[in-house]
Formats: structure tokens, C-alpha cells, sequence
């Protein structure tokens, strides 16, 4: 009896158990249906950024909202996004009220593939409090940074931004330095890549510059530290946002940026093309793209393409697109220095910089055009020299190249350094000697095609045979000397009578490859119709390059 | 009767094979009497050296190029043993500049000259000079020359002879009234010509006084540039008439004969641009007439070498005399090879591309063939108008006459007007080809760390823009079969997708294409030639198109207020001045370029703002001339 009395208070003590369990289940259920819904939500909610009237005023503007970049830029289905749900925390100046938080605040971060590869992406979203940096908005970019860091892939950032959050203060600014210290730590172990598609002021321009290219919106995109109106305020400066970080300003005056394209279609469709010409990482070989250019194609134009007359021009681009893959070039920076070529080609299918002096083109820095439209004399002295300018943007390409495996090919018509005070005063010596820095410390594969003129300390800067180039050709139109006929005849003979017989036998001795090639400082003299199989060739043997250099924390570029 | 031919020319060079045999014979008899010299100088330029010289070499004859100073590295100059500069650019200062040719032969003691065609070769003072030196000279002697390179000589010959000629005044036109005066006599159309002239430069038709005045001044300033000889001459300008000349050859023993004919009709701007043999117009008997006109006239010059009778001939068949050629016109190639400067200061003609086939159909068809596959980079040409001329129904079924491109192409040609079939094919070939380029660029080799993990797309949607119409497209691929369907018609496209080939056979639902891409960029513009003509076209993924929606307009810079030059050359004459008032279509400045002259005009009424050129500048393609406001 006892025993049945216990089995029934058991049993009803289960019934009460059982009972609140299923209570309890029952109301885990529904909060498991709530929390789904709510992530739905604030997935939806994230989608739409900062809501369709933005999107809409930012389509106004011929601008594409930060999704519909990433979803251009990347290969359909591969984009695989982080911290949707992240939310700034700022409370001051009512932004905790629920209208001001959007999920994933003003930035839209992840990873995903371009023809296959692996890359990190963040798109900042103008239509989110105007695209401005909140601390989570830099703690989102510089999670996918360290990411990218340490699997070794490149990281672009599409820059659309009004600038700091100025709601949360410092730490904006701290967000800033966050992100600044990423891209030094990446610098030279990733491709980093800045594509500016809005506004990008004050602080936040010092992200692209520490990148390894900028790229530019032209008519909607802007760089500057300090815009218009403070401009007019303290130097009295009448300046559009376009005169003062348009992308013309950019591209052609400061050099600041690399590229521009005409829209985001255009500029994202040639961010993709020009993603392939680069590695991963500093790990990884060049890429190859499979190649239907025969590398052994002759390319009969060259060998009349350099004029007779050593001070008449021709482009050198045109030597370049018979040489490489295809006619395929990706110039780098192609308005800005144009007395130095640098840009992108391939070479049976491999990545190569190319590094070129333009006899097309006397130097920016002048006064003057090469061709001057009052006089429509073209000024062949100046021809393709080195000028302050040119040192730089080559010295920078030279040294991405280095850093990433990608070999240099260097074509050298080069007359010597720009005379004048302009240059020297402006710091010539120390500008070249990045050009020359960068050569010399160079330990990729480094082939040099000298098609006509090597004068001077120039001669020895354009990854001469003595800055251990690999391969080091000439063109039977090559000239290698301190100078040119006139000039050391004038110096040699100073105050002789036969100047011309002089200088006859100054041309004779000195302005042809022979004095190069006997002390070997030249590999070979070569058939310029030759140049791309050669080159191709001496490629597939210098893969296997390997340089060691002395221990040292790091080299000191004179800056 | 294995002999119709075609050819074209700027692009026209092949050869006539089987066709006139003996005549063949005598040619080569005639070169082997040439064989008497060691060493000649050839005083011409481009194809026509080339050939010279390499004739001479099989005869093993040295050879003497002479060069202008843009022409140090061309081809002619490379093929010869020697070389010698003979002056700046402009013929007048070196191929015509007999001086420097003389002092040339005396320095390299050439013991002959050719002259090939053109230039000096029908010039009786050189003729004279070289006479004078005892250097031979090879082509037909100085009295032929002399009656025949002249225009109004050689139609007062041609009367004597009793060849028709064209009612006309045969004199020198002293200026611009008497010119109107003498056109008002014969009655409008009127064709105003260089008596020294030949090959259609410095000739106008003016149908109207004013037209007259305009005519004689450019063609008296072309005649001088061209010719040093500023005389013109006036005729009635037969309408609608076919140019068909007629090969002669005569001996050192008054004996002539005639060859048959070719038909150069189609012609632009007096510049032959299609020749065909045989006429598919002329009866036996007007052929035999013509023929044996043209040997009177070879007799009556007592011509002893081989030249050209060249007749104009109206509908009813009644043909009259134009002009006699004194020259030889050999089988002639391109004068260039890849690294060719092709310099504004010359003939514009770069090849010529000769087929011929057992009937005319098959001569066409070859032609089509052959003009798809020229691989032609870095010039403007007119290859696309030469196909659409050898397709045009008016040209297959042979009605044409001189006036032909001006009648068919009324307001200029502008390119070959694409069947709804033909811009299905187009599209499909341009979309196969983008898909191609986007499946290679998946292509790595290198040996990576990480994965490449292609993007799976089995349908490539993509929105093709060509002539601001868009249209849908949906590829798909088995290797190098791409299915492709366009705006709902379905297509097959095969091809080898060798993408670095600057020629890409292609086959179209069996149909066999030879396409060029000619450009390509990563925004989606593509330059395709097909059928003869380049077509741009932009390709976007279906995505890509819908987002480009948002892109905006740019601005472009509005044309009518600045004139820019189409073309490389050398400003004539600039006749006005800042501030000057110029009403729409009135003259601004003269180009010359490629030996005519391009008379530049206001795109719209205003004043001028300012003026970046001046008479003797050397312009290039899009440089600002004059700003207006």
C-alpha cells in the first residue's frame, strides 16, 4: 500500500515535472522562432543599408551603393560577407535611438573570389551616415585586413566616405590609426588596392596613399586633407572640390593616384582585369595566364622603329605592345610623369613590370609641351629624361614589383637627368636616387633592353648590367655614353678647330653599342625583331632566381 | 580563257596568271636588253622601287635607291645596294628635285635610270637632262614623253591620229575668269585639270562658275605641289562615263600593238580604286576599235615601249581619248613591311590585292576572302569600302560608270549595313568572343598555394549594345562550341578561340567568318571587323548592364566650335584670324595631306576665337586648328 501510495506521488511528481518541461520547451520554441525572425530582419534591414531614399539619392548621383560595387567587382556567388550584425556604439547625440543604428553600420566587409582568387573587400556604405568611420566601422575593415594578412591574400577597398564619425570623437580618429597600422603591416606581404568612388577627406585619404595603388572615379570621386571651404578660409583659395581631388588633379598633377576610370562599371570591371596581373602575396609566384601569344613571335616593326636620327622620337608604348602578350598593357599611372612607362604586360603568359623611358616626351616639369604648338619644334633634348617626377613614380612601381615577385623589364632610351634649377632645387639627387635605390635592391628577375640612347648617370640608374640586371640587351641603335656626340666633343676638344671631324669620331668610337658590349656590360646585341622571344626565353630560366641579401631590420630608401 | 580578275587598289597585288602570254613573252625580252647596264638608279619610291629593284637584282643589276629624309628607312632603301638622300620631305624639294637626282647619279655613276611611274617619268626635261649625260634613260624616249605627258599635246596628237577625243579647249588657262569664260563656252559639267597631271591629282569638276573659280585655284595649287607645273586645262566632263584603258606596246621599228583592255571605273576622287579585266561592257568590236585607236596613237608617237591608252566611255558606248601613260605597268606589291612609316607626303596607296578566278563570280568571292584577311594596324584604310564595292548588286551585275561611289554612297560610305541575319551572326561572334576572354582569364598556371575555385556559370546573360540598340544574349559553351541565342534566334559559333591570332575564323551555323577583334577593353567595348567593316560593340554581363543604367551621361565637348584636324598632314593656307566673322561651311584653312588637298571648313556660324596653326605646320590626327565662339 505504502509502496503504491509512493509509486502515485512519483508519478504525480513526474506529471508535474513533465508539465514544465513541456511549458518550458514551449517557450524555448518561441523564442528560437523570434530570434530567426529577428535575424532575418536585420539581414533584410542590412541589404538595404541606409535605406531606399539613399540609395536612390546615391543612384541620383551615378553612383552604385556598396553592395552593387561588391557584387560587380566579384565573381557571381563568392562573396561570402562578415559582421552583418555589427552596430556602432556610440550613445551621445541620441545615436543609440534605434533609427540611427543600422546593421552592419557603414560598411559593407568580407571576402570572395575575382576569376577564382581569393580576396579580402570592404565597401564603405555613403548611404549609412554618409559612409562616415565609426570604431566599428574601422574594427570590420580591420578584421578582414588581419584576415587577409594571415592566409596571404589581397585586400581592396572601395572608399566612399564623408569621413570621421564626428558623433563618437576620438575614436573615429583611433579607428583611423587602427586601420593606418594595418596597411604598413600588410605593405609588402599583400596587395593592397584603393578604389575611391565618393568623397575621401581629412584623415581618411592616408589609407589609399599607405596602399599599393589608387584607383578613381573620374567626375565622383575626390581626395584632399582639407576641403574647399577651409581651403578658401586660410589661403584664400578660390578651388572646386574637382580642381582641388578630382580625379583629373590626382592623375595628372600630384601623382597621387594611379588610374582613373569613367564610372564605377567601367572602373570595377577594370579593377577585375587588372586584379589578374597580381600575385596573392609576397609568397606567391607571378601569376601565368594561359597564353596564345607564341613566345617566340618575331616582331619585324621593331627593327625600324628607332628613328636614324638619335634626337627624333617615336613611343615607346608602341615597342612595348609588339613585345609583350597581346597588346595587352595595363598602364600604371599613364598621365602623370610621362617621360617614364611604367605598367603591367605579360610575357608568354606571366606577369611583368614594365619599366620604359617615353623619348616621346621631354618632361612635365618644363614649361614647355615636347611639342610646342607656337613653335611646333619638338625639344629632343630632353626626350625621355629623368626629372623628379619620373624618378619617383618608377622607383615606387620598381619596388611593388620587387616586393611581389613580379620580373622588370626595363626598355632604356634615355638622354640623362633634367638639367635646371627647378630640378635641382627641388631635390633631383635625392629623387633619383629612389629610382636607383630601387633598382639595385631589386632581387626579381630584371631584364633591360637599351633601344637607343644610355647617357650618364641615367645610363646606370635604368637597371644597368652593374645594379645586377640578369639580362642586359642592346639594339644595334644603342648609344651608350656619359653623353651625348655634341656635348663631349665640346668638352674634349675645347677650343679646337675641326669640331666636326671630332665629333665624327666621337660617333664613330662611342655612339653604338660596341664600348658596352666589349666589357661586357651588355649580354648581347640583338635583332630588336628578336626582343620578345629572348625575353621570354631568359624568363622561364630566371624563375628559379634566388638572391640572398646581408641581415639588416629593413633598407632606408632615401625618402 | 582562264582570266577574270579584279583587283583594288589601295589594297589591291597578285598575279594575272595565264593572261596575255605572248605579250608576257615580249616584256621579258624587253628587260633583257637591259642587262647591257652594271648598276641603275631607281628614281621613285614605295612599291614600285621595291619591284624595280627586285626585278634588277634577278637580272643581277646593283641598284641605287633614292630617299627623302622621312624615307631613310624604308623598304625601297633597304632593298637597294646603295642609297642617296635627295632632300626634305615635300617631293617638289626631293623626288622631283631633279638637281640633287642628277648630282645622285653622278656620285654613284648609275649608267641608267628607271623612273618607274609617276614623279619624273614622264617628265621631258629630266628626260632631257639625262640625254644630256649620257645616262639612259629606261622607259619610252623623250619625244614620247614629251607628246604624251603632256595633256594638251598629247590631245592635239591624238586628233591628228584620229582617236576621239572630248570636246574641250586645248590650251593654258591663264586664271580663275578665264577659266569661267572657257567652261561657260564648252557648257557645264566641266572638268578642270593639271596639263602636267596624271593620276586624278589636281583635277576638279565644277558645275557651275563658282565651282570653276574654287576648282582652278586648288587645282593649279595641287598641279605646282605635285608637278612644279601649274598649267590647266579645261574639258567637257562626260557624265556617267567608264574608264577603261587599253595596254599598247610598241617597238623601236614602228611596230605596235594592242592588249586587252581593264575597266578602272570605280574610282574616288579621280583614283582608280577597282580595276577588272576584262570590261564586262565592251563588245568585241568596241574593244577592237579602241584597240586599234590606240595603236594609231602609239605609232603616230613612234612609241617604242609598253603604256597605257585610257579612255573614257559613255553608255552608248562612244569612247574617247583621256590620256596616254608612258610607262610600264608592272605587277606591282606593297612597298611596306610591319615598322612602314607611311608618310603623309605621298600617294595614300599602301598594296594592291589582285584575284582572279575562272569567271567573275569566283574572282569576286576570292576578292571577299582576301580583303577579310588583310591584318592591316596603325593606318586608316579603306578596306571596308572595297568589300562593300565587290558585294554591291550595282558592281556584281556591272552597271557602273566613274560616278559609282558618289551614286551608291551619296553621303559618303559609311560602312556595310548589316542584314538582320548578318547582326545576329555579329553578335553571337562578339559574345563568344567575350565569354572566351572571361573563361581564359580563370586560367592560371603558376603553381599556387591557395585554390583558384572558378566561378560556376553554365548561361552567360549578357546585354550586347551595338549601334545604340541593346540586345540580349545567352552563351553557352561545350569547349569551343558556344550555343548562343540572340534576342531569342538561336546560333552555333565554333572556332579554334585562338585569342592572340589577329584573324579568328570563325563558323556561324556553318558559315564561314573571318573576324578581327581589333580592340577590346575591360569596360566591355569591343572593336570587331566583319564583313569588311569595323563595328563597335559593348558587351556587359546582364548584372553589369543593369547597374550601368545609373551611370550618367558624360559631357562632350561640342565639335561645331572647334575644328580639329581629321587627318595627319601639313596646313596649306589658314585663311582667317582671331576675331574674324566666318559663316557655317565657309573655308577656314587648307590640309594637305597624302598629296590632296583638304579644304576645312566652319562647322557652324560665329567668330573666331582663336587660331592654333599656321600655313607650313605639320599637323597630327586631332590637333586643334581653330577655336570658335
Amino acid at each position: 500500500m505504502a509502496a503504491a501510495l509512493r509509486v502515485a506521488a512519483v508519478g504525480a511528481r513526474l506529471s508535474v515535472l513533465a508539465s514544465g518541461l513541456r511549458a518550458a520547451v514551449r517557450s524555448l520554441c518561441s523564442q528560437a522562432t523570434s530570434v530567426n525572425e529577428r535575424i532575418e530582419n536585420k539581414r533584410r534591414t542590412a541589404l538595404l543599408g541606409g535605406g531606399q531614399r539613399r540609395i536612390d539619392a546615391q543612384h541620383k548621383r551615378g553612383k552604385l551603393t556598396a553592395r552593387e560595387r561588391i557584387s560587380l567587382l566579384l565573381d557571381p556567388g563568392s562573396f561570402v560577407e562578415s559582421d552583418m550584425f555589427v552596430e556602432h556604439r556610440c550613445a551621445d547625440f541620441g545615436m543609440a535611438a534605434d533609427k540611427n543604428k543600422f546593421p552592419g553600420d557603414s560598411v559593407v566587409t568580407g571576402r570572395g573570389r575575382i576569376n577564382g582568387r581569393l580576396v579580402y573587400v570592404f565597401s564603405q556604405d555613403f548611404t549609412v551616415f554618409g559612409g562616415s568611420l565609426s570604431g566599428a566601422h574601422a574594427q570590420k575593415i580591420c578584421k578582414i585586413m588581419d584576415q587577409a594578412i594571415t592566409v596571404g591574400a589581397p585586400v581592396i577597398g572601395l572608399n566612399d566616405s564623408g569621413g570621421a564619425r564626428i558623433q563618437e570623437g576620438v575614436e573615429s580618429l583611433a579607428g583611423y590609426a587602427d586601420i593606418f597600422l594595418r596597411n604598413v603591416t600588410a605593405s609588402g606581404v599583400i596587395p593592397q588596392i584603393s578604389l575611391i568612388m565618393g568623397p575621401c577627406a581629412g584623415g581618411a585619404v592616408y589609407s589609399p596613399a599607405l596602399t599599393d595603388f589608387t584607383f578613381m572615379v573620374k567626375d565622383t570621386s575626390y581626395l584632399f586633407i582639407t576641403g574647399p571651404d577651409v581651403v578658401k578660409s586660410v589661403t584664400n583659395e578660390d578651388v572646386t572640390q574637382e580642381e582641388l581631388g578630382g580625379a583629373k588633379t590626382h592623375t595628372t598633377m600630384s601623382g597621387v593616384a594611379h588610374r582613373a576610370f569613367e564610372n564605377d562599371v567601367d572602373a570595377l570591371c577594370n579593377l577585375r582585369d587588372f586584379f589578374n596581373y597580381l600575385p596573392l602575396s609576397s609568397q606567391d609566384p607571378a601569376p601565368v595566364r594561359e597564353c596564345h601569344d607564341p613566345s617566340d613571335r618575331l616582331v619585324p616593326e621593331l627593327d625600324t622603329i628607332v628613328p636614324l636620327e638619335s634626337t627624333k622620337a617615336y613611343n615607346m608604348v608602341d615597342i612595348i605592345h609588339s613585345v609583350v602578350d597581346e597588346r595587352e598593357f595595363f598602364e600604371i599611372m599613364p598621365n602623370y610623369a610621362k617621360n617614364i612607362i611604367v605598367g603591367f604586360a605579360r610575357m608568354n603568359g606571366r606577369t611583368v613590370g614594365i619599366v620604359g623611358n617615353q623619348p616621346k616626351v621631354a618632361s612635365d616639369s618644363i614649361s614647355f609641351t615636347p611639342w610646342n604648338y607656337a613653335r611646333r619644334q619638338y625639344r629632343p633634348y630632353f626626350a625621355g629624361c629623368l626629372d623628379i617626377n619620373s624618378s619617383v613614380k618608377g622607383a615606387r612601381f620598381v619596388r611593388f614589383c620587387d616586393a611581389f615577385n613580379i620580373p622588370l623589364i626595363t626598355f632604356v632610351d634615355v638622354p640623362g637627368f633634367l638639367p635646371g634649377t627647378a630640378q635641382e632645387y627641388g631635390g633631383i639627387i635625392r629623387h633619383g636616387a629612389k629610382l636607383l635605390y630601387a633598382f639595385a635592391e631589386a632581387t626579381v628577375p630584371k631584364v633591360t633592353v637599351i633601344t637607343r640612347k644610355a647617357y650618364g648617370g641615367a645610363y646606370d640608374v635604368m637597371s644597368s648590367k652593374h645594379l645586377c640586371g640578369d639580362t642586359n640587351y642592346a639594339w644595334p641603335t644603342a648609344e651608350i655614353a656619359v653623353m651625348g656626340a655634341k656635348g663631349a666633343v665640346e668638352i674634349i676638344f675645347k677650343g679646337h678647330e675641326n669640331v666636326e671631324a671630332a665629333q665624327a669620331e666621337y660617333i664613330e668610337k662611342f655612339a653604338n653599342p660596341f664600348p658596352a658590349a666589349v666589357r661586357g656590360f651588355v649580354d648581347d646585341i640583338i635583332q630588336p625583331s628578336s626582343t620578345r622571344a629572348r625575353i621570354c626565353c631568359d624568363l622561364d630560366v630566371l624563375a628559379s632566381k634566388k638572391v640572398q641579401r646581408p641581415w639588416r631590420k629593413h633598407a632606408n630608401i632615401p625618402l | 580563257m582562264a582570266g577574270f580578275w579584279v583587283g583594288t587598289a589601295p589594297l589591291v597585288a597578285a598575279g594575272r596568271r595565264g593572261r596575255w602570254p605572248p605579250q608576257q613573252l615580249m616584256l621579258s625580252a624587253a628587260l633583257r636588253t637591259l642587262k647591257t647596264f652594271d648598276k641603275i638608279l631607281v628614281a621613285n619610291r614605295g612599291e614600285i622601287a621595291c619591284r624595280v629593284i627586285r626585278t634588277c637584282k634577278k637580272m643581277g643589276i646593283k641598284t641605287v635607291a633614292i630617299h627623302s629624309d622621312v624615307d631613310a628607312s624604308s623598304v625601297h632603301v633597304k632593298m637597294a645596294d646603295e642609297a642617296v638622300c635627295v632632300g626634305p620631305a615635300p617631293t617638289s624639294k626631293s623626288y622631283l628635285n631633279m638637281d640633287a637626282i642628277m648630282e645622285a647619279i653622278k656620285k654613284t655613276r648609275a649608267q641608267a635610270v628607271h623612273p618607274g611611274y609617276g614623279f619624273l617619268s614622264e617628265n621631258k626635261e629630266f628626260a632631257r637632262c639625262l640625254a644630256a649625260e649620257d645616262v639612259v634613260f629606261i622607259g619610252p624616249d623623250t619625244h614620247a614623253i614629251q607628246a604624251m605627258g603632256d595633256k594638251i599635246e598629247s590631245k592635239l596628237l591624238a586628233k591628228k591620229a584620229e582617236v576621239n577625243t572630248i570636246p574641250g579647249f586645248d590650251g593654258v588657262v591663264k586664271d580663275a575668269e578665264e577659266a569661267v569664260r572657257i567652261a561657260r563656252e564648252i557648257g557645264y559639267p566641266v572638268m578642270i585639270k593639271a596639263s602636267a597631271g596624271g593620276g586624278g591629282k589636281g583635277m576638279r569638276i565644277a558645275w557651275d562658275d563658282e565651282e570653276t573659280r574654287d576648282g582652278f585655284r586648288l587645282s593649279s595649287q595641287e598641279a605646282a605641289s605635285s608637278f612644279g607645273d601649274d598649267r590647266l586645262l579645261i574639258e567637257k566632263f562626260i557624265d556617267n562615263p567608264r574608264h577603261i584603258e587599253i595596254q599598247v606596246l610598241g617597238d623601236k621599228h614602228g611596230n605596235a600593238l594592242w592588249l586587252n583592255e581593264r575597266e578602272c571605273s570605280i574610282q574616288r576622287r579621280n583614283q582608280k580604286v577597282v580595276e577588272e579585266a576584262p570590261s564586262i561592257f565592251l563588245d568585241a568590236e568596241t574593244r577592237r576599235a579602241m584597240g586599234e585607236q590606240a595603236v594609231a596613237l602609239a605609232r603616230a608617237v613612234k612609241y617604242s615601249s609598253a603604256g597605257t591608252v585610257e579612255f573614257l566611255v559613255d553608255s552608248k558606248k562612244n569612247f574617247y581619248f583621256l590620256e596616254m601613260n608612258t610607262r610600264l605597268q608592272v605587277r606591282v606589291d606593297s612597298g611596306i613591311q610591319p615598322g612602314s612609316d607611311i608618310s603623309i607626303y605621298y600617294d595614300p596607296m599602301i598594296s594592291k590585292l589582285i584575284t582572279y578566278g575562272s569567271d567573275r563570280t569566283e574572282a569576286l568571292k576570292r576578292m571577299a576572302d582576301a580583303l577579310d584577311n588583310y591584318v592591316i594596324r596603325g593606318v586608316t584604310h579603306n578596306i571596308a569600302l572595297l568589300r562593300e564595292v565587290i558585294i554591291n548588286s550595282r558592281f556584281v551585275k556591272g552597271d557602273i560608270s566613274t560616278k559609282f561611289l558618289s551614286d551608291v554612297y551619296p553621303d559618303g560610305f559609311k560602312g556595310h549595313m548589316l542584314t538582320k541575319s548578318e547582326k545576329n551572326q555579329l553578335l553571337a561572334i562578339a559574345s563568344s568572343l567575350f565569354v572566351a576572354f572571361q573563361l581564359r582569364a580563370q586560367h592560371f598556371q603558376e603553381n599556387s598555394r591557395m585554390p583558384v575555385i572558378k566561378p560556376d556559370i553554365a548561361n552567360w546573360e549578357l546585354s550586347v549594345k551595338l549601334h545604340d540598340k541593346v540586345h540580349t544574349v545567352v552563351a553557352s559553351n561545350n569547349g569551343s562550341v558556344f550555343s548562343v541565342e540572340v534576342d531569342g534566334s538561336k546560333l552555333n559559333v565554333t572556332s579554334t578561340w585562338n585569342l592572340a591570332s589577329p584573324l579568328l575564323s570563325v563558323s556561324v551555323d556553318g558559315t564561314q567568318r573571318t573576324v578581327q577583334c581589333l580592340s577590346r577593353e575591360a569596360g566591355g567595348n569591343m572593336s570587331i571587323q566583319f564583313l569588311g567593316t569595323v563595328y563597335k560593340v559593348n558587351i556587359l554581363t546582364r548584372l553589369a548592364a543593369e547597374l550601368n543604367k545609373f551611370m550618367l551621361e558624360k559631357v562632350t565637348e561640342d565639335t561645331s566650335s572647334v575644328l580639329r584636324s581629321p587627318m595627319p598632314g601639313v596646313v596649306v593656307a589658314v585663311s582667317v584670324k582671331p576675331g574674324d566673322a566666318v559663316a557655317e561651311g565657309q573655308e577656314i584653312c587648307v590640309i594637305e595631306a597624302m598629296k590632296m588637298q583638304n579644304s576645312m571648313t566652319a562647322g557652324k556660324t560665329g567668330t573666331v576665337k582663336s587660331v592654333h596653326c599656321q600655313a607650313g605646320d605639320t599637323v597630327g590626327e586631332g590637333d586643334l586648328l581653330v577655336e570658335l565662339e
